[in-house]
């Protein structure tokens, strides 16, 4: 895995970032999860059971998300607690949150001058794959497919330019 | 080191599980946890009770850990009690805000135990 610094310096388009943001979602996953994200090499449909939101205010302002499968979602609140956590069980929703927010929080951290200039939200957790929103973002999303434990997720960026 | 009495303050009940992991994992003694979702809550539990050690959130509903920390200044059981922040609020600013309304420490998540047991036993060594 690379490190921060070994990553190019990002310049002010979001479409440079990519790299950051793996880096921050593979840092969060190793320290806190104990596990190491992999590449997916054919960029596949990530299932939506679950979705965490994060939002972006300030000079950069948009909204970071976790999509994952339910068994993804509670493999993750399992490794988290270092217990076994159930599909239905309420801390599943807590754990793919706080991780959102992690995630959010890496991300913003690695982007020269953004920490001080960018706030986090509170996160927000959705079940269900049949729904679209609209961030209000006027730039494509910024996604990054990962493998977790074999099984696809995705950690997005959309952000107003 | 004696067994202390620790205070978490976190909107995220798994977060609060792990930081309280993460104190066992770094060889401090715990007798007892108390754990509050927002700082109004902390507040609360802090008015029944003395605690030894506070690890609180910055970004919560309700009252945040900025907030918390400027009223914690007010309550008698929280006096010389050291507060350490854990958040994903890294940003320069948050950290001197943080010290500067009285927190001895800030640690950033993602964190491990080590970094919980190198910012928090120096403060407990001091308290003893």
């Amino acid at each position: 895995m690379k490190t921060a610094n070994e990553i190019a310096m990002p310049d002010k388009a979001p479409e440079s970032w990519s790299p950051l943001l793996e880096l921050a979602a593979r840092e969060v996953f190793e320290i806190m999860l104990g596990c190491k994200l992999e590449t997916q090499n054919a960029a596949g449909p990530v299932p939506s059971d679950f979705t965490a939101m994060v939002g972006l205010a300030g000079q950069l302002c948009g909204l970071l998300t976790l999509r994952c499968s339910a068994h993804s979602a509670a493999l993750m609140a399992s490794k988290m607690l270092g217990a076994d956590v159930k599909e239905s069980d309420q801390q599943m929703w807590d754990a793919i949150g706080e991780i959102a927010n992690m995630i959010a929080g890496n991300f913003k951290n690695k982007l020269t001058g953004m920490g001080d200039r960018c706030m986090l939200s509170v996160p927000t957790v959705i079940t269900g794959s049949d729904y679209s929103f609209r961030s209000m973002a006027d730039t494509g999303p910024l996604e990054v497919a990962l493998l977790f434990e074999g099984a696809p997720i995705s950690v997005a960026v959309e952000v107003h330019s | 080191m004696k067994k202390i009495r620790a205070l978490i303050v976190d909107d995220s009940s798994v977060m609060r599980k792990i930081v309280e992991r993460s104190i066992r994992q770094a060889g401090i003694d715990i007798a007892e946890v108390r754990e509050a979702a927002n700082g109004a809550e902390g507040l609360g539990v802090l008015r029944d009770q003395s605690v030894d050690l506070i690890l609180c959130d910055i970004n919560m509903p309700v009252m945040d850990g900025l907030e918390f920390l400027r009223q914690l200044q007010t309550v008698e059981n929280a006096k010389g009690v050291p507060v350490v922040m854990i958040t994903t609020e890294g940003s320069e600013s948050h950290v001197v805000q943080a010290l500067s309304v009285g927190a001895r420490g800030y640690i950033r998540k993602p964190f491990t135990p080590e970094q919980v047991k190198e910012h928090v036993a120096p403060l407990l060594e001091n308290a003893k």
